[in-house]
């Protein structure tokens, strides 16, 4: 299934996670927000999400700023 | 005397410089510039993740007393920083946000409207809102009543580091504004935050001049003392520059010469 | 929201205290401070500043002309009607005097109208005593309608009303309203106002609030100086103007400063207010807020009102009666008596000529509102 990730169209394993999706880059869960067609996820649902064909996720995190 | 506290969504701060996370050459700077200036407030921003390449995370050099700022850079519409906000309180970081509004990247200017629309939903929403702001009376008196904590009104375009350009403006949202004033941006040197302090701002907001000094924390501990000192010299509340003395009085010479009363 | 609660804190804060602990530092701190504070303005109307009235003055002028220029704003008083159900004591229309009472019909109304425009006047300011039964609200209509006709700016200083009707005479076409408290002294006050509607302190302290939020575009405020402390007086004077301000940046705020002066009744001032205190409350307030209007009436003699002209006045009267239609004396009344005596009664023309020589302008008209059409929204 084809998901755009954080802007770009990504090949992803059908029936995958979020967490999943994360943990398979090495992305600590705890240090990102997800929001996924327009809604948050919050963190402690990561790994109940299931991601499905066409969505859209956001995947963000804090980074130096004024 | 009373110790001098700046309140802000009911926390009380002692300090009143905030710094910021951008600009550093080397993040791990970040712990020494907090312990040196004493400041209490820093800003982060929210980006998407970079999937392909990890990098490291600026939360690791964040000491954990810091209140968390983080700022909606980015967004060009109400919506979007609304957008931005909802995802950076859902970090578990605290509820403080920084407005920040901008579409036009040629000046940096940010956009009062779309900053006043996101700050009443914001505000309703149970954020504490600090609008980034020109200083500008108008825009300034519909933050209040949209629910803002704070207003940071720019002293000098973001980057420019040209000092308090905007100083008459500034001075007439401090006389009139009932919520604490943060100067934000435009600040390059620790005279021109005693300055603005001096004026009675409650607090600047620096972040480029202390992130790409060659010794940040040396520039940070500068900050915090000139904040400190002109703060100091607004509350000493500075004498009359005239003196007392006048030798003639043209003016009320007619109260001594008899006229009828 | 109400300028009560600030009134009482202040009023209850010992100001006599802190007026006597006031140092010449205090007052220099005043005169130096860029947006000066309550304490500011006690200090400059403290004993410690009296002797630095000159520096004040210096200091007054300059705000003043650079706020105002060097202009001096003209307007005229009309008396309506001297009936009155009050009983201030210190009042020639108090209605235990034995004088003759009388209301202008609109013929009047019309004839003063005609003799006062005459003069070139613009501004005009309409008086009544507090009887509701006589100088109604209806009636001041009526008297508004007939006055648009001749003057572009009429403003109201009448009993205190409620906010609506307030609005109405403001979408009537008047654009003023001015409410002196006569001392903010609550514990004072019954004592000078026993009986009538202006024995509510409340009520009449909080109708220039009102006169704001219906969209009067002058609000005059002020206290009888001499009634009570007259630095007491001057200095919530001044806070009241403050107040409004603060929350009607859209109005014009402007304070008098009337004193004491001899009338019918047998009253006689609490204390003298000299012209120095005068002069001393007038330099206060220029300093304490820039932009605040200041008006000095004719109840003080010609060469002191010329005087006070660089200090920080903004506006005066000019060609004064203040009895019952006074201006057109086409009937031969002499019988009306005027509600107090005037100590500068010279005619605009001659106001004008005095003005010019000083180096002011006089100014009929300062503004006009663009639309005609000004019914509520
Ligand atoms: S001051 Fe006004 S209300 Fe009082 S008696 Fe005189 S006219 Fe009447």
């Amino acid at each position: 299934m084809i998901v755009v990730v954080n802007g770009k169209e990504t090949e992803l394993r059908d029936g995958q996670t979020l967490l999943e999706l994360l943990e398979a880059r090495d992305i600590p869960a705890d240090g990102v927000v997800a929001e996924l067609n327009r809604s948050i996820v919050p963190g402690a649902d990561f790994g109940k999400t299931v991601l499905n064909d066409g969505d859209h996720l956001e995947v963000l995190r804090f980074v130096g700023g004024g | 005397m009373t110790k001098d506290i700046l309140t802000i969504g009911g926390l009380e701060l002692t300090s009143r410089l905030f710094t910021g996370t951008g600009k550093y050459r080397d993040d791990s700077l970040i712990p020494g510039v907090c312990e040196a200036s004493g400041s209490q407030v820093i800003t982060v921003a929210l980006r998407r993740v970079d999937l392909e390449s990890g990098t490291g995370n600026v939360m690791d050099f964040i000491p954990r007393h810091m209140r968390l700022l983080p700022n909606t850079s980015g967004a060009r519409t109400a919506d979007e920083a609304v957008r931005i906000a909802r995802l950076a309180r859902a970090m578990g970081c605290g509820d403080w946000i920084k407005i920040e509004v901008i579409s036009d990247n040629r000046y940096l200017l940010p956009d009062g409207y779309e900053t006043a629309k996101a700050t009443e939903i914001l505000a309703n929403e149970g954020f504490v809102v600090l609008p980034y702001i020109n200083p500008d009376l108008y825009v300034a008196r519909s933050l209040v009543d949209a629910g803002a904590a704070a207003v940071m009104p720019l002293g000098a375009p973001i980057g420019t580091n040209r000092g308090i350009r905007t100083r008459e403006m500034v001075r007439i949202l401090i006389e009139e504004i009932d919520l604490p004033i943060v100067v934000d941006a435009g600040i390059g040197r620790p005279s021109e935050a005693c300055e603005a302090m001096e004026m009675g701002a409650d607090a600047c907001l620096v972040n480029t001049a202390i992130a790409t000094a060659d010794d940040p924390a040396m520039m940070a501990r500068a900050f915090g003392r000139a904040v400190r000192a002109g703060r100091e010299a607004f509350l000493s509340g500075p004498g009359a520059r005239a003196g007392m003395a006048v030798a003639s009085s043209p003016l009320t010479g007619f109260l001594d010469a008899g006229t009828a009363a | 929201m109400s300028f009560y609660a600030t009134c009482t804190e202040w009023m209850n804060a010992g100001l006599d205290e802190r007026l006597a602990a006031m140092t010449e530092t205090d007052v220099r701190r005043a005169l130096g401070a860029s947006n000066p504070g309550p304490l500011d303005l006690l200090a400059m109307l403290s004993p410690a500043a009296t002797p630095h009235l000159e520096t004040m003055a210096r200091k007054a002028s300059g705000l003043t002309l650079r706020h105002f220029g060097r202009t001096i704003h003209l307007f005229t008083p009309l008396y309506l009607s001297n009936f009155c159900t009050n009983h201030c004591v210190y009042c020639g229309f108090n209605s235990n005097n034995r004088i003759p009472r009388s209301q202008l019909t609109m013929e009047q109304v019309e004839a003063e109208a005609r003799a006062i425009a005459a003069t070139g006047l613009k501004n005009l300011l309409i008086l009544t005593g507090d009887c509701r039964a006589k100088a109604g609200p209806d009636y001041l209509r009526d008297c508004v309608a007939v006055l648009r006709r001749h003057f572009p700016s009429v403003c109201i200083e009448i009993y205190a009303m409620e906010e609506a009707e307030y609005a109405a005479l403001a979408a009537e076409g008047v654009d003023g309203m001015t409410m002196f408290q006569e001392t903010y002294d609550e514990k004072l006050y019954p004592s000078l106002h026993p009986r009538g509607p202006k024995s509510d302190f409340r009520f009449r302290l909080d109708a220039p609030e009102r006169a704001c939020r219906a969209g009067m575009r002058v609000v005059n405020i002020g206290a009888l100086l001499g009634l009570s402390d007259w630095r007491h007086d001057a200095f919530l004077t001044g806070l009241h103007a403050a107040w409004l301000m603060e929350r009607h940046p859209e109005a014009d705020i402007a304070t008098s400063l009337p004193r004491m002066r001899p009338h019918v009744g047998a009253y006689q001032p609490a204390t003298v207010v000299s012209d120095r205190d005068l002069v001393q409350v007038l330099l206060a307030l220029r300093i304490f807020r820039p932009r605040l209007g200041i008006t000095i009436s004719t109840r003080e003699a010609p060469a002191f009102r010329e005087n006070l002209l660089p200090l920080g006045v903004t506006r005066m009267s000019a060609g004064v009666s203040t009895a019952v239609g006074g201006h057109a004396k086409s009937d031969g009344d002499g019988e009306s008596v005027g509600q107090f005596e005037i100590s500068d009664g010279r005619s605009v023309d001659e106001m004008c000529a005095v003005l010019r020589k000083h180096g002011y302008q006089p100014v009929f008209k300062d503004w006009e509102p663009i639309f005609a059409d000004r019914g509520a929204a």
